[in-house]
């Protein structure tokens, strides 16, 4: 897997236009169980870190995962940004400049335990924890990029009949229920758009 | 955004609602007056309701006193970026801001009311913390 500075760039470009794109989705499904507002703020932290390349992609991959992290802790505006932010944050500090795929199956492993610890929350509850925890499952045992990707959008399906108990969404009871939670549906479009990316080929 | 020049414990509000956090430190004015540092922060980014890392960050620079800062705050998304920007302060301040567990209006009330007396940073959390409790 190669991370040199052309793969680094486009990998932020893929993030992005994946978030921007789906803005008015991401929108709409939080208009149903939030407060309406993930679609904007993750479009609005994204286009920050847009903002910064060229200059970000002449970062090592982990300086560059940490930068993204911090743009979005501080351009996100919801609690998705300390969420989301928190994981790239993490995900930069505990990959090395080379790593081999099994390096970041630990490093993903740690900053999912870094989300978790920020939003005191665990799978189950209906949050982007749905995604990251079945995905990481997939991802270390060996899967490729279609795996992965394909993972990631049916974790994020199955959010949908679930009662939410974290979040703003937690305020509707079983009113939650029906409804697919936003912050499942942008992590899941942000790993297929990074696995496609990158390439992933199948192995541990 | 207010401050004073006290050694008392200062007074964070953050709320998704700029309307809202301005309000309560009215409130807190009322009861308190100059006594007690205090600075409120609401909105996202762009100015509609949320609430951000960066100016919560700069209401706990405004309302810094060396006993510390108590931060009050509404819904959930609230509550993340206020611990996530505690933890950017830096490290020598960091043990002394602590966010409560109370409701925002009532809490930033109270809490100001118990530091105002000069009380210390836990006295003043609990405060906030156990008149609702």
């Amino acid at each position: 897997m190669s991370l040199n500075r052309t793969v680094r760039e486009k990998l932020v470009r893929a993030l992005a236009v994946a978030v921007i794109e789906h803005a008015d989705e991401l929108t709409s499904l939080d208009q149903a169980i939030g407060d309406g507002d993930h679609g904007l703020n993750m479009k609005r932290g994204f286009e920050a870190v847009l903002a910064t390349l060229p200059a970000l992609a002449d970062k090592s991959m982990p300086d560059m995962l940490k930068a993204i992290g911090m743009t979005l802790v501080m351009k996100v505006g919801g609690a998705s940004g300390p969420l989301v932010g928190t994981f790239f944050m993490e995900l930069g500090k505990a990959l090395p400049e080379e790593p081999a795929r099994a390096d970041l199956v630990a490093a993903t492993d740690k900053a999912i335990g870094a989300v978790k610890a920020r939003g005191r929350s665990e799978a189950g509850q209906k949050t982007l924890l749905d995604v990251l925890v079945p995905v990481q499952a997939i991802f270390a045992a060996g899967g490729d990029a279609t795996a992965i990707a394909t993972g990631a959008a049916e974790a994020a399906e199955r959010t949908t009949p679930m009662l939410a108990t974290r979040g703003r969404a937690s305020f509707l009871g079983e009113r939650s229920i029906g409804h697919m939670d936003p912050g499942s549906r942008s992590a899941s479009l942000l790993i297929g758009a990074a696995v496609a990316t990158l390439e992933f080929e199948a192995g541990s | 955004m207010s401050n004073s020049s006290s050694g008392n414990v200062g007074i964070v509000i953050v709320s998704h609602s700029a309307k809202i956090a301005e309000g309560a430190a009215d409130m807190v004015r009322q009861m308190v007056g100059n006594a007690v540092p205090l600075a409120w922060t609401g909105g996202d980014p762009e100015g509609g309701l949320g609430t951000n890392v960066a100016g919560i960050l700069e209401a706990i620079e405004i309302a810094w006193s060396p006993a510390g800062v108590a931060i009050l705050v509404d819904l959930g998304g609230a509550e993340t970026n206020s611990e996530m920007a505690v933890e950017m302060v830096p490290e020598d301040r960091r043990a002394r801001v602590v966010v409560c567990n109370a409701p925002v209006v009532e809490g930033a009330v109270i809490a100001a009311t118990e530091s105002s007396g000069g009380s210390s940073l836990t006295a003043v959390q609990r405060s906030a913390e156990e008149f609702y409790a």
